[in-house]
């Protein structure tokens, strides 16, 4: 392979330039109006903007859910939850229907920041906007399905919201979890809140599915001419494995809601017992997708992470193909390890080690990656602007959560911190401290590029800090309950656990005070910041997109980039 | 050229609609190979079941192999019957027959046809919980009033005894809950 990375002049980058300043009476810049350039979009910059927003709309709803439960959650006993349910259920809620609330906020937290935060924000919003110009496409293959896959997620996300205003069964809104776990979801809720939850997941899958068409299209498809697959920048190559999973994990979601509609609606009985169902076979089901979903989430923040490390290292990445193909490994065992998530529901030895051993497995590509990155900085002309801070934030955040991955896969364990507050401090780690810290490297990283304007160092470099104290206070003490054997989803606990209950709720406000530093920051950048260049970032940003001005034309590469 | 990366793309984007309608197919396709699976392999604890007339040559009760045999019985909330096992535990040979007697009576007041599902606890001793017959495998219509004494006739298949899983289980539970057939509200 040649080095592209290594020779940012590989891509012969004076010469397409050349000729973009040569196409420009060929109207490139030229935008339609705002209805039709924001509504009718097909530009896949523009439509990855629209998904950036969504996500971000959609993160401080979330997000707030997450505020609500952390405020309850400060104390011991129920402070706020009667009021708030009859804020939803009327003044005569009664506590079963506030205990109800609980399971619809755990329920919304856990479904807005998995389908409406961190995959739109990853793939529809960094994936549409960086893809096709890393290999040197002037737009996706399918720009109208494109526009189809955003304006889906819209609806998606309104019916799960409205949702919380039509009975659940005890209460408002669907208090399933995010698993949907039968029979809670089947006969244990009745009224339509929970068929708007499933109906709103079919969308949202469907979006994602026409995404991961789209995508993989594009990239085995739309690459200029000698961008080879083994010359793609990782970013990409993860977009790729990521799109796979989508288009093989979904459609399994997709057939297990539609039995717990069909068993919910029309008298089936797939779930069950008393029609010779199993809802064990739901959770089978569930997880077969819902495991693939973890790396879906994940793989690009591994992506986006390569990039950023390479740049801010002034080196290529190290081991350019080890990296690529370790998240295509992790792609393919991420799908034979799915009864982990399961193991106590009454498993044989033999099934238990099995799926034991196959999870550890994984930690051997993620270690690549993780030693990769390393070696990468290693040597490296070394810069610690925002977008490597978090970069190595994430490294360094998603290691603990991979640790205590592989402690929770031994079967022996997890029966013992099954459906512990110790789960939640794990997948928040990979999570909220790995997905979330690789968007907002992302986001640093890019926003100069997608904007034209540069962040503010200093109000980013705060960002950070700030924000990776607060949620390692948030979540770390997460741990210690679960060892100690508090359960998830529960609104109240015994005074045993207050401390760390205290510590981590006050974690949380720490953690939203980085948030406020966050939103200051892109709102002064975008009205006050300075222009940024093409390439803000110099000699180790050797990606086609810093070839492009900023922000980029508005179709870009008319005459195809030449990659050598 | 345009027109053939259109045509490109198009296939591309047809075998990766296969793919995913594939994968629905299997979605829907694990209902029955699921069931398949758990009767075969006695996943989860499913009982086996063994046709009478070849009882004979593979119980062979294992002298000095006893076991303790509970009885569970339960009913859904819709089904207004009583029901339960004549003895609460049996001690038995594995390998040895055994029959267990449960009564129901249906305490409401209009004929109601019910069926039960079933499984065994701990789930390792599915697979060696053998039934030659029972209640469950057919329907049982009870009218007001009406009270049965239903058999089951059973025995532990002795491989369980070479299986290092499920050869130090001293006791067995098996449950079974009675359903209406006729589901309330759906007809079905």
């Amino acid at each position: 392979m040649t080095d592209v990375a290594a020779n940012p002049n590989a891509y012969g980058a004076s010469a397409f330039q050349a000729d973009h300043a040569h196409e420009h009476h060929h109207d490139a810049d030229h935008k339609p109006g705002f209805f039709a350039r924001w509504f009718l979009s097909t530009n896949h910059k523009d439509i990855g903007t629209l998904y950036l927003i969504f996500a971000i709309i959609a993160g401080i709803i979330g997000g707030a859910v997450s505020g609500l439960m952390r405020m309850e959650l400060h104390e011991p006993g129920i402070q706020y939850l009667n009021l708030w349910a009859t804020y939803v259920d009327g003044p005569g809620a009664t506590p079963d229907q506030a205990h109800h609330l609980w399971n619809v906020l755990i329920t919304a937290h856990g479904l807005i920041m998995v389908f409406f935060m961190v995959m739109p924000a990853m793939i529809g919003g960094f994936g549409n906007w960086f893809v096709p110009i890393m290999i040197g496409a002037p737009d996706m293959a399918f720009p109208r399905m494109n526009n189809v896959s955003f304006w889906l997620i819209v609806p998606a996300f309104l019916l799960l919201l409205g949702s919380a205003f039509f009975s659940g069964g005890t209460g408002n809104g669907a208090g399933t979890g995010w698993t949907v776990y039968a029979p809670l979801s089947t006969s244990g809720s009745a009224g339509p809140a929970v068929d708007m939850a499933i109906l709103s997941l079919h969308l949202a899958g469907a979006s994602s599915i026409l995404g991961a068409i789209n995508f993989i299209t594009t990239i085995f498809n739309m690459r200029a001419p000698g961008m080879t697959l083994h010359k793609m920048p990782l970013f990409v190559w993860s977009v790729l494995v990521t799109a796979f999973l989508l288009l093989l994990a979904l459609p399994v979601l997709a057939a297990a809601i539609t039995m717990l509609l069909t068993d919910r609606n029309f008298g089936t009985a797939f779930f069950d017992a008393q029609g010779g169902g199993d809802p064990v076979l739901y959770q089978h089901l569930f997880w077969f997708f819902g495991h693939p979903e973890v790396y879906i989430m994940i793989l690009p923040g591994f992506g986006i992470v390569s990039q950023i490390v390479a740049t801010f290292s002034r080196k290529p990445v190290f081991g350019y193909l080890g990296m690529a193909y370790a998240m295509v490994a992790i792609g393919v065992v991420g799908f034979v390890v799915w009864a982990h998530h399961m193991f106590t529901t009454g498993m044989s030895v033999n099934t238990k080690m099995y799926f034991t051993a196959a999870t550890m497995i994984i930690a051997v590509p993620t270690g690549v990656k993780i030693f990769s990155w390393i070696a990468t900085m290693w040597g490296g002309s070394l810069s610690f602007r925002t977008p490597m801070m978090w970069a190595i934030g994430f490294i360094f955040m998603f290691t603990v959560g991979g640790v205590t991955g592989v402690v929770l896969a031994n079967g022996g364990i997890d029966d013992v911190v099954h459906d512990t507050y110790y789960v939640v401090a794990h997948f928040h780690y990979v999570l909220s401290l790995g997905a979330v810290f690789s968007l907002f490297a992302g986001f640093y990283y890019w926003f100069p590029k997608m904007s034209g304007k540069m962040y503010s160092e200093l109000l980013g470099q705060l960002h950070f800090w700030v924000f990776f104290i607060g949620v390692n206070v948030l979540f770390f003490p997460m741990h210690f309950l679960g060892l100690q054997g508090m359960p998830r989803r529960y609104p109240d606990y015994p005074d045993a656990y207050a401390t760390w209950n205290d510590i981590a709720s006050n974690g949380y406000i720490i953690m939203a005070l980085g948030m406020v530093i966050f939103f200051v920051n892109v709102a002064w950048s975008l009205a006050a910041g300075k222009k940024a260049g093409d390439n803000p970032w110099g000699e180790g940003a050797t990606t086609l997109e810093w070839e492009l001005s900023s922000p980029p034309p508005y179709h870009q590469f008319e005459t195809l980039p030449k990659i050598d | 050229m345009a027109a053939t990366l259109q045509d490109r793309n198009r296939r591309a984007a047809l075998m990766a609609l296969v793919a995913a309608l594939g994968m629905l197919a299997l979605g829907y396709a694990s209902v029955p190979l699921y069931r398949m699976f758990c009767q075969v392999t006695g996943w989860g604890g499913t009982t086996m079941r063994v046709d009478p007339a070849v009882v004979a040559e593979r119980a062979h009760p294992v002298a000095g192999n006893v076991l303790s045999i509970r009885f569970d019985a339960n009913t859904s909330p819709a089904l207004p019957w009583s029901f339960h096992p004549e003895q609460n535990r049996d001690r038995v040979t594995v390998g040895a027959r055994d029959m267990q007697v449960f009564i129901a009576e249906n305490k409401g007041t209009v004929p109601v046809t019910g069926t039960a599902t079933f499984n065994v606890t701990p789930s390792q001793a599915g697979k060696y919980f053998t039934k030659i017959q029972c209640f469950c495998f057919t329907e049982q219509r009870l009218e007001p009033g009406q009270r049965v004494r239903m058999p089951v006739l059973y025995y532990v298949d002795p491989a369980i005894l070479e299986d290092p899983d499920a050869r130090d289980i001293q006791e067995i539970t098996l449950s079974y809950t009675f359903f209406p057939v006729d589901r309330a509200g759906t007809g079905g």
